[in-house]
């Protein structure tokens, strides 16, 4: 049972108004409760933060150290452009106080330091961590801390490339209300998701022959950035070779067809190198900030366990990736 | 596949593409807000954006271009300051103005390489639909609502315009549902605020009946019992208190207890219970409460009766309270509004009335009650809005631009933002359907006009067809090169005086008789639209499925045919919705009108099906302002 309901201030439901009228008072109350981190403020986590701040979520916490430059504020409208003149503040800060402004129910902070210095009870303090751009170390670490917490911690990474975005999503074990078909009435369902390692894991050669380009190709430049040693993202045209070969190998080693990713969504994913398209991360904010809303209320049916959205051909396309 | 397979969509290319380009953007609500800051990132330099709204505190969870300290400043104004703080080398023109008037003509359309929708209304899509084919201009039109939202691609001659599909017409109720055979909440609500509040506060000019009647004789839906304009008097020496008492009992009791009289009405229905105000209350119940105003100084019968959740159902009791409450505070602290309420779901005093009022019909009724809260949204056709949803459909709204812009018009599509996924789809593109050949906008289809040419006027035909179906503003109506109405400032004093005699002759009397066989041609010079319309004669019209007297269909060759029953033609009947007196409508910034129900997967990437919908015969209707149910 529910506890009784609690009111909602007159503010709240002055501003929340229409959106209560999606998703209900209750979800609206779970909301407000819920307290979220996201780490790295690309474009893509600013069109998230922003949506998640409107929608009201209890505490929003940013971490992103990195200095306010111009090619930062590329995608990024949380940085005012007379901020990109000063001095000793973080994008992370910058960001903040955007969002604070946003709307001001919403505990908005910015936390100091680096992601891989913080010790594993940080992640307790929270009942979302959002990801950004970052290595595929950081996003298993981060994953099994999520894990490991005695409370669920909803699990997210997302990034985009240029024209083209990927989510990943991991609730562990989730349950939700939703409307059955038949009889309009609230039904209660559970849905379990594998961790990232495990999704990571399952052999290429098992997936149904209609999966998403995007999800191999992505894949192999996130190994090859690896293997190469480099910061996500910083990649060229010029890799086109080194990343064919390299995406040979994997072929070989998964024992698939190499013509399974065509050469130009390479060239395409390798072109964009480190840029984000900003209509791609309105689009893929948006479907994070819905993400998070029905997670954090239990109000309506959240997707299992990946997205995948290419502007070249407009398909928002969801992926259920779990070992047998 | 030019831009999935050669990789011609990088950054770099599009962004140097589009400094040059200028857009213009209709809205800056909702979808205007995130389309303006998805365009400005994206590099678009020059914007010219157009909103005659201003903000409200309910939009500010989603509009987030705007602050709580902006309520009641210009959208479109405030908009754009708010985006010159991230990027302040952008050029934008912000016009606090409506895209309707005279001053956003052909011309002005046409500096623009492509025109963006963020519309809350048919009314204004139409227009800039007409405006862009006149122009030449692509339109990318948009809406959503809930999770659903939709981005379509309009060009002229290539694809489908706005018009070529009809589109959902608000719904509407008969009128005997409506005053005699509830059997929905939203009868009661359409009572409520349509009679029970108009009869009470409303225009006394206006007709409107509270008695419930029986289904058999409809021509008794307008009262012509003459007692009953004085019944709802106050009396000399009355006290606001008795007055709103003998209201109750009227409505909810003896009304009902006439109804039951005609047994026909109830054979094949629930009885309903008739309601008298001392089997409801107590005389402790009944006492005056407390103060009559809420924090902010709005007046409100459930803050004087210290009903603090706006969640909450209210018992029957409650109900009863605060429909007596509201009367008084109406009389008492609203008298100078008295005569001229109109329903508005921003007058708190209006939505505890209605919400009491339906509630009380509903539980005679045996129909489930409701709160405050649902029922506003009920009456106020609130349409459902969240930020994400209008972030996803701006960035589809670019995606599309861009496309437009760099000349790759056959990749465009029509996107679907979907709640549930279709197969795995979340984001569905299809194929953009085609021109409709039938189309009267878009393409030269003449019309037909079954009327009676012994007794039809042209003030009928101006108000009931030219403005209402074909959605022209300003009408120029000729017959051959004879002028025969003119709207508009600018006409010479003695043709005003000569239209004004034609305007209620009959259609028989005029120096050339309009009878079957003549074509009058219909203009909007504004909006570039023309079309004729084939008049023919018809001596009866079916009352109750006809109710206009005259019906309007777009098949040429019924024209030959001597008798032909009447058939409605879909595409023509979808009124606006200003024209149905609901202009609090046009505040919501969303509109629901625009989402149609997305195709199976199965057909996503092939060309989408053209669905007639079905449209109702113009029956007598009431019109519930009710937000169109969209099912994906
Ligand atoms: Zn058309």
């Amino acid at each position: 049972m529910d506890p009784p309901t609690e009111l909602l201030t007159e503010q709240e439901a002055a501003v929340y108004d229409r959106q209560i009228r999606v998703w209900g008072v209750d979800a609206q109350r779970k909301l407000s409760k819920a307290r979220v981190l996201v780490v790295g403020m690309s474009g893509v986590i600013a069109e998230t933060c922003k949506n998640i701040v409107l929608a009201g979520v209890g505490s929003l916490t940013l971490v992103d150290d990195s200095k306010l430059t111009l090619e930062a504020s590329a995608a990024n409208f949380l940085i005012q452009f007379d901020e990109l003149e000063g001095q000793g503040i973080t994008l992370a800060e910058a960001c903040a106080a955007s969002l604070r402004d946003y709307n001001p129910m919403v505990q908005v902070k910015a936390e100091a330091g680096s992601i891989q210095n913080k010790p594993d009870s940080f992640f307790g303090n929270f009942d979302a961590i959002i990801l950004g751009r970052s290595s595929i170390s950081l996003r298993k670490h981060v994953n099994e801390l999520c894990r490991k917490q005695g409370h669920r911690i909803g699990f997210y990474s997302v990034d985009c490339r240029g024209t083209c975005g990927s989510l990943f999503v991991d609730l562990k074990s989730h349950s939700y209300v939703s409307k059955r078909a038949k009889d309009d009435k609230d039904a209660r369902h559970e849905l379990t998701y594998p961790s990232l390692e495990e999704a990571l894991s399952v052999p290429w050669k098992s997936f149904p022959k209609r999966t998403s380009k995007l999800l191999f190709a992505l894949r192999c430049l996130e190994d090859f950035e690896h293997a190469e040693g480099r910061q996500p993202g910083h990649v060229s045209s010029q890799d086109l070779p080194a990343l064919l070969a390299f995406w040979k190998s994997a072929c070989e080693a998964q024992k698939v067809a190499e013509n399974l990713v065509s050469e130009p969504l390479f060239q395409r994913l390798l072109g964009s190198g480190s840029s984000e398209l900003p209509p791609v991360c309105a689009i893929l904010g948006g479907i994070v900030g819905q993400e998070l809303i029905k997670a954090m209320s239990g109000k309506g049916e959240p997707l299992r366990n990946y997205f995948f959205f290419d502007a070249a051909d407009g398909k928002g396309i969801i992926e259920m990736v779990a070992p047998k | 596949m030019a831009m999935s397979d050669s990789g011609e969509l990088s950054q770099q290319m599009y962004v140097n593409d589009v400094q040059k380009e200028k857009v213009l953007m209709v809205g800056a609500g909702g979808i205007g807000c995130e389309l303006l800051k998805t365009l400005v990132l994206t590099g678009f330099k020059h914007i010219h954006l157009i909103d005659m709204d201003t903000i409200e505190v309910s939009n500010l969870n989603r509009q987030f271009l705007f602050r709580k300290s902006h309520v009641g400043q210009s959208k479109a104004k405030v908009a754009r300051e708010a985006v010159l703080k991230f990027r302040p080398g952008v050029e934008i023109v912000a016009h606090h103005a409506n895209v309707k008037n005279q001053e956003f003509d052909i011309d002005f359309f046409k500096q623009f390489s492509v025109v963006l929708n963020g519309l809350d209304n048919l009314d204004a899509r139409r227009h800039v639909n007409r405006m862009c084919l006149a122009a030449g201009v692509p339109l990318v039109e948009s809406g959503t609502t809930g999770y659903l939202g939709q981005v379509t691609v309009h060009i002229k001659g290539r694809t489908e315009c706005y018009e070529c599909q009809p589109k959902p017409a608000p719904k509407s109720y008969p009128v005997c549902t409506i005053t005699s055979t509830p059997s929905k909440l939203i009868h009661c609500i359409v009572w409520a605020k349509e009679l029970a509040l108009a009869k009470l506060f409303g225009d006394k000019g206006q007709v409107s009946d509270l008695d419930v009647r029986s289904t058999s004789n409809e021509d008794n839906a307008v009262s012509n019992d003459p007692d009953e304009a004085e019944f709802f008097e106050v009396r000399s020496g009355e006290s606001n208190r008795s007055y709103a008492e003998r209201v109750f009992n009227r409505i909810f009791g003896q009304n009902i207890v006439t109804a039951l009289q005609n047994e026909d009405t109830w054979k094949a229905r629930r009885r309903p219970d008739p309601l008298f105000l001392d089997k409801v209350l107590t005389e402790e119940d009944a006492a005056t409460q407390n103060n009559a105003s809420s924090n902010d100084g709005t007046v409100s019968a459930m803050a004087s009766l210290n009903l603090k959740n706006p969640q909450e159902i209210w018992s029957v009791k409650d109900n009863a309270r605060v429909f007596l409450e509201s009367i008084r505070l109406f009389l008492e602290k609203r008298s100078k509004d008295v005569g001229k309420i109109v329903f508005d779901k921003d007058d708190q005093l209006a939505v505890e009335f209605v919400t009491a009022a339906a509630n009380l019909r509903a539980h005679s009724f045996g129909i489930p009650m409701q709160s405050v809260f649902e029922a506003k949204g009920m009456a106020g056709n609130i349409i459902h809005a969240i930020a994400t949803t209008n972030a996803i459909i701006a960035g589809l709204i670019v995606l599309e631009a861009l496309k437009l812009l760099s000349n790759r018009t056959e990749e465009c599509r029509m996107t679907y933002c979907v709640e549930h996924p279709s197969g795995k789809m979340l984001l569905m593109p299809v194929e953009m359907a085609e021109p409709n050949p039938r189309c009267y906008v878009c393409s030269e289809t003449p019309l037909v006009l079954e009327l009676n040419t012994a007794t039809a006027t042209m003030r009928e035909v101006i108000e009931k067809v030219v403005k209402r179906k074909l959605g022209v503003t300003d009408p120029v109506i000729m017959q051959g090169a004879t002028l025969l109405h003119e709207a508009g400032e600018d006409i010479e004093e003695d043709m005003v005086a000569y239209y004004r005699a034609l305007l209620d002759k009959k259609f028989v009397d005029y120096p050339t008789p309009i009878t079957t066989g003549v074509v009058l041609t219909v203009e909007d010079y504004h909006q570039d639209f023309r079309c004729s319309l084939h008049v023919k004669h018809r001596d009866t019209f079916d009352e109750e499925k006809e109710p206009e007297g005259m019906v309007l269909t777009g098949d040429l060759a019924s024209l030959n045919t001597t008798e032909t029953a009447a058939a409605p033609t879909p595409a023509l009947d979808a009124p606006s919705k200003a024209e149905n007196g609901h202009a609090e409508e046009e505040e919501e910034d969303e509109n629901v009108v625009m989402v149609e129900p997305a195709p199976k997967a199965a057909t996503a990437g092939t060309k989408r099906k053209l669905e007639n919908e079905e449209t109702h015969p113009t029956e007598k209707r009431l019109r519930a302002s009710e937000a169109v149910p969209v099912e994906v």
